[in-house]
C-alpha cells in the first residue's frame, strides 16, 4: 500500500491503453451513419464577402448538406462569447465584438469560417468544398499589435473604434511616479513576447449526434473543461437546453491551454447535427489547425524599474500592448490583465508597480491562454529587466534577487498589484538551484569556451506564478463569468472497489493515476481498486475542467473532500457494527477500530454492509456509499522557484547549445514526483521552444500566416532540447488539505527568460544590447555582425 | 473507383476496397479500425503516424495504402505479445516517456526501429537525432530519450 501512495513514484495506470493503440481519441470514434464536416476557410486577412454560391457544391457527390453564416444567422445560432469582462480605466466593460461561428459578410483573419460542407466521406467534404465560389472583396488589415492603435490603421469591428478591447491599468501610478523621481538608477528594456502556436500533437477534432427521440445532443470533443464547453453552448450560443447536452472529452492528445476554448467548430457540429440528424464528425487537418487555434502570446511592452544606489527595486513600471486576434476568445481578455499585471511583483519587495495594458484587434487568429497565461509574459519582462538591472549596476544576479526576495517569515505577503502570496521560500530555492547548476564555477567554464572561441552565458529566472484557478470570489469580482471550484465523487461498489468521478480533464497530466494515490491514500484501497473517470458530462456531476495548474489544488482537495465524507459516514456505521460510540471510531489504512482497543472492521465490511443494510443504523445513516464534494479554494496557490540555463554560443554561426539546464521548483507537496517530473520538462521543452525556436509570423501586408506548417513552425524536436535537472523545494501549501501548488505550467513560465538571460549574459561581451525570442542562429549571428560592425566603426 | 487492396497487418491478411488515393494510414485507421496509429500532421513531419512496413518504420501518411499491396505491416497494436509488453513500450512506461499518448504509437515504432538500425548500440546523442522525425510536445523529450535508451537494453537482453 505504501508504495502506492502520496509521495511515490508510481508508473501510471493510463499508459497501459496508451502504449498498446488503445486510447479513445475523438477521432477514432465511428458511429453509424457517421457524415464528415469540412471547413471553408478564408484566405484573407480582412475581406467583405460580396456573395457565396454553393449550389454546385450542394450538388456534388455524396454531399448532405452546405451550411453558410446566412443560415447560421437565420437559425439564430449565437456569437461565441469571452467569459471574463475586464473592466478598462474607466470602470468601462472591454469592448466585445460579435464572434460569428460562420463569417457572415466579414472575414477577418486567414482561416476565419466561411462555409461547413457535410458529406458521406471527408474526401467528398473535400470536394464539394472547392466548388464554393466565394466573391471576397479584400480590405486592409492590420496585423501587428504595435500598429493597431495607430491612426488610419485598418478597423476590424465597428464595436471597438482604434481597435481597442480595452485600455486597463492596476496599481499606484502616483507612488511610481515619486518612487522614479528618488531612484538613484533606472533601468528599461523594450520587449517583444513572440506569438506562439499551441500545437498540441493531437489536432482538434469533435462529432456531434442527435437523438431525434430524446432531444438530446452529445458532442465528443478534444476539450481540457467539456462542462464548460455544455454552459457555454447552452446558455449563451445555441440555447439547448444544459440537461439535453452531454458533452464528451475523451482521450485528449495534449491541450496546453488551447483546448480550454468554445470554438466555431464543435458549435457548429453540434447546431448541424440536428439539421441534417446524422452524427458529424470533424477532424482538424495540422493546416487548420494552425491557422484556427488559439494562438499564445504576443506582447509588446515597453518596463521600467527604479532602484537605490544598493539596487534595492524602488518601483517598476510597464506599459504593455497585447493582441487579441481578429475576435475574443473564450479567455482572452483576463490573459493579459488578471495573469499578468497581478504576477508583477514577481519574488521582490517591490512597493510600488503600475502596469498599463492595451489590448487590440488585429487580422490574426484569436490569442488565449497558452501553457502559463499571462504568467510568463509577467516573469519574461520582470526577470529580463532585473538581469539588465544587474549588468547596469555591477551587481551579481543572484546576489541583486537575493537583496530584494521578500522574506521567508513574512507570509501572507499582500503585494502592491492584488495578490496575496500565503508561502515560500525563495531565497532556499535560489540557494539551491545556484549549487546543482554550479553558479560559482562559471567563469572557470565561461573561460574555457572562450579559449574554444565559443561565448558562453549563464542566466537565471526567479519566477512565481499564481495557479490553482481559483477563488471564485476573487474572480467574480475581477468579472469572471464562471466559478472555478471543482466537484468530485468517491463512489464504492458493493465489492468494495471505488470510482472517483473529478470535473478534472486528464490529457497527459496523469490524473487516472494521482487521483488514484490520493484516494488509495486517504482510504486505504489498493491502487489496483480505484478508477478514475473523467471527461463525460453525463457521468461526472459537474466540473470546470483542466488549466491554470488547478487540477491537483482544486480539484484533489474536492477529492480528499469526498473522502472524508466517506470517512464520516464510515465511522457511523462502524459504530453501528462495534457497538460503540461513532466518537470513539477512529479510521486508519483502511480500518475502523475503536480507539484504545482491537475492536476493528475493515472499510471494506462498513461499505458491504451500507449496501446490504441488514443490520445498519438505518434511523441514522442512509444506505450506501457514495459520497459528493465541492472545493472552492480560498486562495490562489504560488508555485515559484529559480530555473538557470547555460548556453554556449558559436560566434561564427549563431548556432546557441543549452550545456546545462537547472529546475528548482517549489510546488509545495508532491503526490507523484515521476509525473511532477514530466511536467516540468515538458514545460522547460516549451518554453525553450518559445526562447530558441518558435514564432507565429503573419506577412504584415497580404496577413498571411508564414509559419503554417511544422516546415515553417519550428517544434522543438529531440536533438534541440537537452536533458534537464531538476530539484525541488518543498513548502507546503497552507490553503489546502494536500498542501500542493501546481506544477503544469512552472517550466513555461520560468524558462524563457533563464534563455534568453543566457543569451544576453554570453553577448554582451561582443557588445550585443538586446535581442529578441525566439533567438535563432540567424538573429544571434546577426546581432553579433551588427555589434561588431558598430564597434569597428567606434 | 475503388481498387482491391491486400497485405498482412500484424500477422494477419487484411483486404479492402479504398479509393486509389487512400493513405496507408487511412486504409489502417478507417478500414482496418486500428486506430493506435495516429495523424498528427499535413507534411509528413510529426511521425504520429508510423509504423513498419516490411521492418521499417515508414510515416504511413506519407504512403499510398495500394504501395504497401503484399507487404508486411505491423502497428502498434501488433506489439505485445500474449498480454505482455514489447520491452520498449515496457520502457516507456517505466521511464514515464509518455504523457498525452497520443505521439506515443509513432514514438514506439520508430524506437523499435532505431534500436534495430544500430544494433542495439545507442547513446542520448543517437537517440535524439534519430527521433528527429517524432515530434512530442508533452515531455521535452527527457524521459523519452531515457525510455529509449533503456528499451533498447531489454530489446538486447530478452533477444527481441
Amino acid at each position: 500500500m505504501s508504495e502506492q501512495g502520496i509521495g511515490k513514484r508510481v508508473v501510471r495506470k493510463e499508459d497501459q491503453r496508451f502504449l498498446t493503440g488503445k486510447g479513445h481519441y475523438t477521432d477514432d470514434l465511428q458511429r453509424i451513419r457517421q457524415t464528415h464536416a469540412y471547413f471553408l476557410r478564408s484566405p484573407h486577412a480582412h475581406a467583405k464577402i460580396a456573395r457565396i454560391d454553393t449550389k454546385a457544391a450542394q450538388s456534388a457527390p455524396g454531399v448532405v448538406a452546405v451550411f453558410t453564416g446566412a443560415d447560421t444567422a437565420a437559425a439564430k445560432v449565437g456569437s461565441l462569447i469571452c467569459g471574463w469582462v475586464v473592466k478598462d480605466k474607466h470602470g468601462e466593460p472591454h469592448k466585445a465584438p460579435p464572434h460569428p461561428a460562420l463569417a457572415v459578410d466579414t472575414v477577418r483573419h486567414v482561416g476565419d469560417t466561411v462555409a461547413m460542407v457535410i458529406a458521406e466521406t471527408e474526401a467528398q467534404a473535400k470536394d464539394a468544398a472547392e466548388k464554393i465560389v466565394v466573391d471576397y472583396q479584400e480590405l486592409p488589415a492590420v496585423i501587428n499589435p504595435a500598429k493597431a492603435l495607430d491612426k488610419g490603421a485598418a478597423q476590424l469591428h465597428a464595436e471597438a473604434p482604434g481597435n481597442l478591447c480595452y485600455d486597463w491599468e492596476l496599481g499606484d501610478r502616483a507612488a511610481v511616479d515619486a518612487a522614479f523621481a528618488k531612484a538613484a538608477h533606472v533601468t528599461k528594456i523594450d520587449l517583444v513576447n513572440n506569438r506562439l502556436i499551441p500545437n498540441a500533437m493531437e489536432p482538434r477534432a469533435a462529432a456531434a449526434e442527435y437523438d431525434a427521440g430524446s432531444g438530446q445532443y452529445t458532442l465528443w470533443t478534444t476539450s481540457q473543461n467539456p462542462h464548460v464547453t455544455r454552459l457555454v453552448l447552452s446558455a449563451f450560443v445555441l440555447g439547448i437546453p444544459e440537461h439535453k447536452l452531454r458533452v464528451i472529452a475523451p482521450d485528449v492528445g495534449g491541450g496546453f491551454g488551447s483546448k480550454i476554448f468554445i470554438y466555431a467548430e464543435e458549435t457548429l457540429l453540434t447546431w448541424a447535427s440536428a439539421k441534417v440528424n446524422r452524427p458529424i464528425k470533424w477532424t482538424a487537418e495540422r493546416n487548420e489547425s494552425f491557422v484556427s487555434d488559439a494562438h499564445g502570446r504576443d506582447h509588446v511592452t515597453h518596463a521600467e524599474l527604479a532602484m537605490d544606489k544598493d539596487g534595492k527595486f524602488l518601483a517598476l513600471k510597464v506599459d504593455t500592448i497585447a493582441n487579441m486576434g481578429a475576435y475574443l476568445s473564450t479567455f482572452a481578455t483576463a490573459v493579459p490583465t488578471y495573469l499578468y499585471g497581478t504576477l508583477l511583483a514577481g519574488q521582490y519587495t517591490t512597493p510600488a508597480i503600475h502596469v498599463n495594458v492595451r489590448s487590440v484587434f488585429t487580422n490574426t487568429a484569436p490569442v488565449d491562454a497558452y501553457r502559463g497565461a499571462g504568467r510568463p509574459e509577467a516573469t519574461f519582462v520582470l526577470e529580463r529587466i532585473v538581469e539588465q538591472a544587474a549588468r547596469e549596476m555591477k551587481i551579481d544576479k543572484a546576489e541583486l534577487r537575493r537583496r530584494n526576495f521578500i522574506a521567508t517569515d513574512a507570509y501572507p505577503y499582500q503585494t502592491p498589484v492584488a495578490l496575496a502570496y500565503d508561502s515560500g521560500n525563495y531565497a532556499g530555492a535560489l540557494k539551491k538551484a545556484l549549487e546543482m547548476a554550479d553558479y560559482d564555477g562559471f567563469e572557470k567554464r565561461r573561460a574555457d569556451s572562450k579559449a574554444k572561441g565559443k561565448l558562453r552565458g549563464i542566466g537565471l529566472s526567479a519566477y512565481i506564478e499564481a495557479c490553482g484557478l481559483a477563488p471564485s470570489a476573487v474572480v467574480g469580482s475581477l468579472g469572471a463569468g464562471v466559478g472555478q471550484w471543482e466537484s468530485a465523487q468517491v463512489r464504492f461498489n458493493p465489492t468494495g472497489n471505488v470510482q472517483v468521478y473529478t470535473g478534472s480533464h486528464s490529457h497527459g497530466q496523469g490524473h487516472e493515476t494521482t487521483f488514484a494515490q490520493l484516494v488509495s491514500t486517504q482510504l486505504g484501497v489498493p491502487l489496483d481498486q480505484v478508477e478514475v473517470i473523467h471527461g463525460d458530462t453525463a457521468s461526472v456531476p459537474f466540473g470546470m475542467g483542466t488549466y491554470g495548474s488547478r487540477s491537483l489544488a482544486v480539484g484533489g482537495s474536492a477529492i480528499v473532500k469526498a473522502c472524508d465524507k466517506i470517512i464520516a459516514k464510515g465511522k457511523k456505521i462502524a459504530a453501528h457494527m462495534l457497538e460503540a460510540s461513532a466518537a470513539d471510531i477512529e479510521f486508519k489504512n483502511g480500518v475502523f477500530s475503536i480507539a484504545g482497543t482491537d475492536k476493528q472492521v475493515p472499510l471494506g465490511g462498513v461499505v458491504f454492509s451500507a449496501y446490504v443494510p441488514h443490520n445498519y443504523p438505518l434511523n441514522e445513516v442512509e444506505p450506501g456509499m457514495d459520497e459528493n464534494a465541492f472545493y472552492d479554494p480560498a486562495n490562489f496557490t504560488y508555485p515559484a522557484g529559480v530555473h538557470i540555463c547555460e548556453i554556449e554560443i558559436d560566434p561564427d554561426t549563431g548556432v546557441s547549445t543549452i550545456a546545462k539546464f537547472t529546475a528548482v521548483d517549489d510546488f509545495g507537496n508532491l503526490v507523484n514526483p515521476m509525473i511532477v517530473e514530466g511536467q516540468v520538462h515538458g514545460g522547460i521543452g516549451q518554453g525553450i521552444g518559445q526562447a530558441l525556436l518558435e514564432h507565429g509570423v503573419y506577412d504584415e501586408k497580404s496577413g498571411q500566416l508564414l509559419t503554417g506548417s511544422y516546415m515553417d513552425y519550428t517544434m522543438p524536436r529531440a536533438d534541440d532540447l537537452p536533458s534537464f535537472d531538476v530539484g525541488y523545494q518543498v513548502t507546503p501549501c497552507p490553503h489546502n488539505p494536500l498542501g500542493v501548488k501546481g506544477c503544469g505550467e512552472a517550466g513555461a513560465i520560468a524558462a524563457p527568460a533563464a534563455v534568453m538571460n543566457a543569451i544576453h549574459d554570453a553577448l554582451a561581451p561582443v557588445g550585443v544590447k538586446s535581442i529578441d525570442m525566439p533567438a535563432t542562429s540567424s538573429r544571434v549571428w546577426q546581432a553579433i555582425q551588427r555589434a561588431n560592425t558598430k564597434m569597428a566603426a567606434e | 473507383m475503388s481498387v482491391s487492396v491486400s497485405m498482412k497487418v500484424n500477422g494477419k491478411t487484411a483486404t479492402g476496397n479504398v479509393e486509389p488515393r487512400t493513405l496507408l494510414v487511412q486504409f489502417i485507421r478507417e478500414h482496418l479500425g486500428l486506430t493506435g496509429t495516429h495523424v498528427g500532421c499535413d507534411t509528413s513531419q510529426c511521425g504520429a503516424c508510423v509504423v513498419h512496413v516490411d521492418g521499417k518504420s515508414i510515416k504511413s501518411c506519407t504512403m499510398l495504402a495500394l504501395r504497401a499491396d503484399g507487404a508486411d505491416v505491423s502497428t502498434i497494436e501488433g506489439l505485445a505479445k500474449d498480454g505482455t509488453l514489447h520491452p520498449m513500450q515496457e520502457a516507456f512506461r517505466e521511464h514515464h516517456g509518455l504523457q498525452c499518448g497520443f505521439c506515443t504509437p509513432g514514438m514506439v515504432m520508430s524506437a523499435i526501429d532505431l534500436v534495430k538500425r544500430h544494433n542495439y548500440k545507442l547513446d542520448e546523442k543517437t537517440v535524439r537525432h534519430g527521433l528527429e522525425g517524432n515530434l512530442c510536445r508533452c515531455t521535452g523529450y527527457h524521459n523519452i530519450v531515457k525510455a529509449v535508451l533503456a528499451g533498447a537494453e531489454a530489446m538486447q537482453a530478452k533477444g527481441v
